[in-house]
Parts: structure tokens; sequence; C-alpha cells
């Protein structure tokens, strides 16, 4: 009788923790047992020790509070910042970095818009290109250098493909340096590299 | 007849602490909401907005949210059991714990120790802390139920149960890592399926640490504080199982127009709309619940408290689904719209839910009244109109961003550029900041009332009889 569940504690568990996985594997975990969510664009290449650290960065940094990086396909979004985003992109990406807020641009076409020093001087003192900007400033990471050893284990974690010259080089390349280099990789696979 | 006693020491400790934590996070929520307009205002590398904003939404849902939760809890499950916490020194434990690995929470996000999971940011060693964290709970709630000296669970107790293993699954999934060290990991998920993995847990999230336990506390206290017993059983059971159930499919409603398969999205927002049904069952039965007589909105202070905290709720519920349609997203979607939807959620229902329990809690196991009925009346007030000027300032702006980011000329180019859409919010940022304020004091009223509550009466050493 079912008025019997509301007098039996580990029942009434088993039974709300079979209502709550329905859903659960419907739309997570079967799906997640599909080739459909795991895709892969051709020119979407690992990245560098050079870019992961720099995208280290930007998650510590919280980044993606401020910027999305995932343009929908809508007319005037396009405009803005281009081709739309592909399921494909972001392979690499543990875990997905799209965002939920724009309270500065989108970034998932940043790649390849800008040259280095206009980032340099961007995150140096963003007020300086536009007064108008709440962004804060991130001129102190170029003081912050890069600690090879613990790039290696994160590339590792990352199975990512790496050279030890590929890494003696960071140590003296700055943090500021990576991010940009980082900045220079999102969203460039939908065309291939530059 | 009853000679068991109630540990109302580890309850008191809860509450406590969650306020303290929630002062923490109210501040530093003011704080980024002057970053907002005022950059000058982030001070690197510990206190940027990137930073702080992390330990603003987590020191408020873990330390203010969960600690609430816990305490709360405890309180009801030893009421509805009618017996004490089976395992009242793991409870202590507990208490010590909780306050520990919220303060190494905070630390570890101020240091910049990011998984970059909404709502998920903490780090694997972190993460191991919380799950043992909430096992404790889940031991001394199952074996307490288990134990009990009241034959049938009343409904907050399905609450709880459906909280307890819910929260497991999702955090549990979602903070599934690869280390890469003590302080740095990767998600075991990639790209669009780590999408797909962290909204179904960060929707769920809010369904199961936001709403179960808070349905809890209202179907509990509101019957308690107004003596008027609950409208309706049958459609608690109703709303009870379609919410649980339903909750599950909503996720990819965060994750609208991106390259998320359209089947999943579309999936999620027709779950989202059929959710508000077992929502509106909760605020139906509240409302009649209080409709027998209305008259307690007046003499019972309390009966606000929940009427307009379900209220808050409702519209919640209501909005929400709104805003998973296709044709709203992509208007409002990645707007400040989104945090003026979040915080009357949080500031409107939950905060206002939690505040009036603790109102109920504090003097019934310091045995004595409420200090002041018409400082709770202030805070009342304060904390409603700061709720709303923030909401409806944040609503109208993102309405604005979304509409000023697809103006077109006539030629069909773009109106705007992003900047020129930025600057338009500084106004509206202002109001928000002004909201919070206003929100903090009647915070402030709140936890004097609480204060000056303990110091007139007296906690029961191991707490009285029911």
């Amino acid at each position: 009788m079912a008025g019997d569940l509301y007098n039996k504690p580990i029942l009434f568990a088993i039974v709300a923790t079979v209502v709550i996985l329905i859903g659960t594997a419907v739309t997570m975990f079967i799906p997640m047992l599909t080739s459909e969510m795991h895709p892969k664009l051709d020119n979407l290449k690992p990245y560098t020790a050079l870019q992961l650290a720099g995208k280290d960065i930007y998650q510590r940094e919280g980044c993606n509070n401020c910027h999305t990086q995932t343009v929908r396909p809508l007319k005037t979004e396009v405009m803005r910042y281009g081709e739309y985003s592909k399921a494909g992109e972001f392979a690499y990406d543990r875990p997905f970095l799209w965002g939920s807020k724009r309270t500065g641009p989108d970034l998932a076409r940043v790649g390849g818009k800008y040259p280095d020093e206009w980032h340099e001087i961007h995150f140096d003192n963003p007020q300086s290109m536009y007064p108008d900007s709440n962004m804060p400033a991130y001129g102190w990471l170029k003081d912050e250098r890069l600690d090879p050893a613990s790039i290696e284990r994160r590339m590792k974690a990352n199975d990512f493909p790496y050279t030890p010259a590929e890494l003696s080089q960071l140590s003296d390349k700055t943090e500021l340096t990576a991010l940009t280099a980082y900045m220079q990789v999102i969203g460039t696979a939908v065309t291939g590299p530059k | 007849m009853s000679d068991y006693q109630y540990d109302n020491q580890t309850v008191k400790g809860f509450i406590v602490s969650s306020i303290f934590w929630g002062v923490v996070g109210i501040v530093i929520g003011l704080w980024i909401s002057v970053q907002m307009w005022m950059p000058s205002w982030n001070i690197a590398p510990f206190f940027t907005f990137g930073r702080l904003r992390v330990v603003h939404t987590n020191g408020l849902a873990i330390g203010l949210g969960i600690g609430a939760i816990f305490g709360i809890s405890y309180y009801i499950v030893m009421r509805l059991t009618k017996r004490p916490l089976l395992f009242p020194k793991l409870a202590r434990f507990h208490l010590w714990l909780f306050n520990a690995a919220v303060a190494l929470a905070a630390v570890s996000l101020f240091a910049g120790m990011n998984q970059s999971l909404e709502y998920a940011e903490l780090e694997w060693p972190l993460d191991i802390g919380v799950v043992i964290l909430w096992v404790m709970f889940a031991v001394n709630v199952f074996g307490t139920i288990i134990k009990r000296n009241e034959d049938q669970m009343y409904i907050s107790l399905w609450f709880i149960l459906a909280t307890v293993v819910a929260v497991a699954v999702l955090y549990i999934v979602n903070n599934l890592a690869i280390p890469a060290g003590l302080t740095k990991s990767y998600s075991l998920f990639a790209g669009v399926n780590s999408a797909n993995v962290q909204w179904w847990y960060g929707h769920n999230a809010v369904g199961f640490i936001f709403t179960t336990p808070f349905l809890a506390m209202f179907y509990y206290f509101l019957p308690k504080s107004t003596g008027l017993p609950i409208y309706s059983h049958r459609l608690s059971i109703i709303a009870f199982w379609s919410l649980v159930f339903a909750y599950l499919w909503t996720g990819a409603h965060h994750i609208v127009y991106t390259p998320l398969p359209d089947w999943i999205q579309t999936l999620g927002i027709a779950f989202t709309i059929f959710l508000i049904a077992p929502s509106w069952g909760s605020v139906v039965n509240g409302y009649y619940t209080v409709g027998t007589d209305w008259s307690k909105m007046q003499s019972n202070y309390l009966t606000k408290f929940f009427i307009l905290g379900i209220t808050f709720y409702g519209l919640q519920t209501v909005q929400g689904p709104t805003q998973g349609l296709r044709v709203v997203s992509q208007l409002i979607h990645y707007t400040d719209w989104v945090p003026g939807h979040v915080h009357m959620g949080t500031m409107g229902w939950v905060t206002m839910t939690a505040a009036a329990s603790i109102y109920y809690i504090i003097p019934k196991i310091y045995n004595t009244h409420i200090y002041s009925e018409k400082i709770a009346n202030i805070h009342f007030w304060l904390v409603l109109i700061g709720q709303l000027i923030f909401s409806i300032t944040m609503w109208i702006t993102g309405i604005m961003q979304g509409a000023l980011w697809k103006a077109t000329n006539a030629d069909g180019s773009l109106k705007y550029t992003f900047m020129e859409g930025l600057s338009k919010n500084y106004p509206y940022w202002h109001m928000r900041t002004l909201g919070g304020l206003i929100f903090t004091i009647g915070m402030l009223f709140f936890i004097y009332n609480i204060y000056m509550t303990m110091r007139r009466g007296r906690l029961e050493p191991a707490g009285a009889k029911a």
C-alpha cells in the first residue's frame, strides 16, 4: 500500500533516488555514452604547454565569471562576435568555459582578433583603452613566472603531448605571456590555426 | 511523559555559524557590487571580482545555506521523530568540521583554486571534505529517522530525505576530476559533455539546496507558527513527487542556443515548464493554509515572512521557466537579468524562510520570547525593499542590455558597440548596490534581534522536552 512508503524511510529514500535518477539517466548519463556528446573538429589541436598555462590562469582568475565563450547562432551575435560556436571546438576543455554572464564581451572568437601587444596593454590597464570599462587590471601577471614542473603535471593530467624543450622554455616566460597565448588560440579551430 | 532531550547546542551552533558566514558572504556581495561600477575596488591578486564572486556564491550557498540546512534540519528531524539525534557527538564534530571546511574553502577560493564549475568551484581535496560532511549529515538524519518514536514521517522529512540523496549524487558526479597536484584538477568530463553534466548539477543544486530543504522548513514552521494545519496532505504528496521527478530533467535550460544537442535543450525547456505545477503546488498549499485565517498575517509576525517567502518562490518558479523559453532566453541570457532572477530566490525566498525559521527556533531553545517583534518587522520590510530594488533594477538592465546587443541600424549593421552597451549599465549597477545595502541593513536588524533574544534567554543544557 502506498501509504506505507511514508513510514518506511529506507524504502522511501530508495524510491526517491530512483525517481531522481530517471531524468538524470535520460538527459545526462545516456547521452554521455553516445558519440554525439564527444565531437571534435579536425582542426582542433591539444593545448600547448604555454596555452594550457594561460588557460589555467584564465580559470584561476575567474575570467569566466564575466566572459562567455560561446557564440549563439543568432544573427546579431554572429555579426558581433563571428562564426557561431560548434560542438567540436571544446574537446580539450576540462571543463567547458562557456560561462553564463557577459559583463564583458564574449571571447569565443577572440583568438587572432588582436595582436599580442594589444592584449598586453589591455590586461595591464583596460581603462587606458576603454575608459568606461569595469574590468580589473591584470598587469601584475607580468611579474609572475611560470613553473614548468607544475605545468608538466598539468599536461600529463590532460594527456596533452609536449616536449622537454617546450617546457624548459617556459621558465623565463610570465603569466601574462601565457594568458595572451591562450587568448590567441581560443576559437581558432573553426578556421584552423593562423 | 517524554524524558528525552534534544541536542540544542548543535542546532544553535549551526545557526550561529550560518549567520556568521552569511555576514561574510553578504559583505563580499556588496563589495563585488561596487566593483561592477568602480574597478579600483579590485585588489589584486586575492580580491578581484573573478575571485571574490565565487567566495560570495560559495560563502552564501555553503556557509549560510547549507549551514542553516544542517542546523534547522537537525531541529526538525528531532521534533518530528520525537527523539534526540542518534549520534549527538557526531553532530558536534559535524559542526566543527563544517566551520573548518567553509573557512578553508574561502581561503582556497581567494587563492584562485577554482574548478570553474558554477557552484562547484572547490578543488578536489575540499570536495572530499564536503562529501564527508554530507555523509555525516546523512548518517544522523537516516539513523534518527529509522529509530524514530513517531510512526508517520511528516512532509518535511520527505523533503529532507530527498535532499540528502539528491545532493550526494549531484555533488559527487559533477566533481569527478583528474588531479594535477593538490590544488588543481581537470574535470573528468570535457567540452559539450561537461557543460551538460555541470548544468544538470547546477540547476539541481538550486533544486535540492535552495528548494527542497527550505520547503521542509516551510511545511514545518508555517503550521507551527500559525497553529494552522497544512491545507492539503494530498497536494503535498503530489507536489513532492512531481517536483523531485521533474527537476532532474531541466538543467539544459541554462545552455540554450549553445552547441549542446537541440533535443536535450528542448527536453529541458519542456520539463522546466512542467515544473511550474509542483512548485505552485506548495505555493497554493501555503496560501490555502493561511487562507483559513488571514488575520494571522497581522497577529503572528512570522506569518508574513513565510507567505512573502513562498510568494517569491512562486514568482521565481514562473520567471525561471519563462526564461528557459528560447524566445526569452535569446534576449535576457548572459545579461544582468539572470542575477536579478537568482537574487529574488535567494534574498526573497531562501533568506526570508531561513530567517523566519530561526526566529521560531531561537526563542524555543532559549526558553524565552523573541526580543522584539518590532525589530523583526523592520528587518522584514528592509530585506523586502532591498531585494525588490535589487531584482527589479537588474531585470530592467537585463532587458536593456539584451536589446542593445541586438539593435541594428537601417542598413542591418550593429547599432551599438559592446562598450556603448556597457556604459549604459552604470546607473542600474549603482541602484543594485543601494538595494543590497538596504538588504544588508535589514539583516543586521535580524542578527541584533537574534543576539538579544539569546542574551535574555538561557539555552537549555541539552534541551527541554517537546
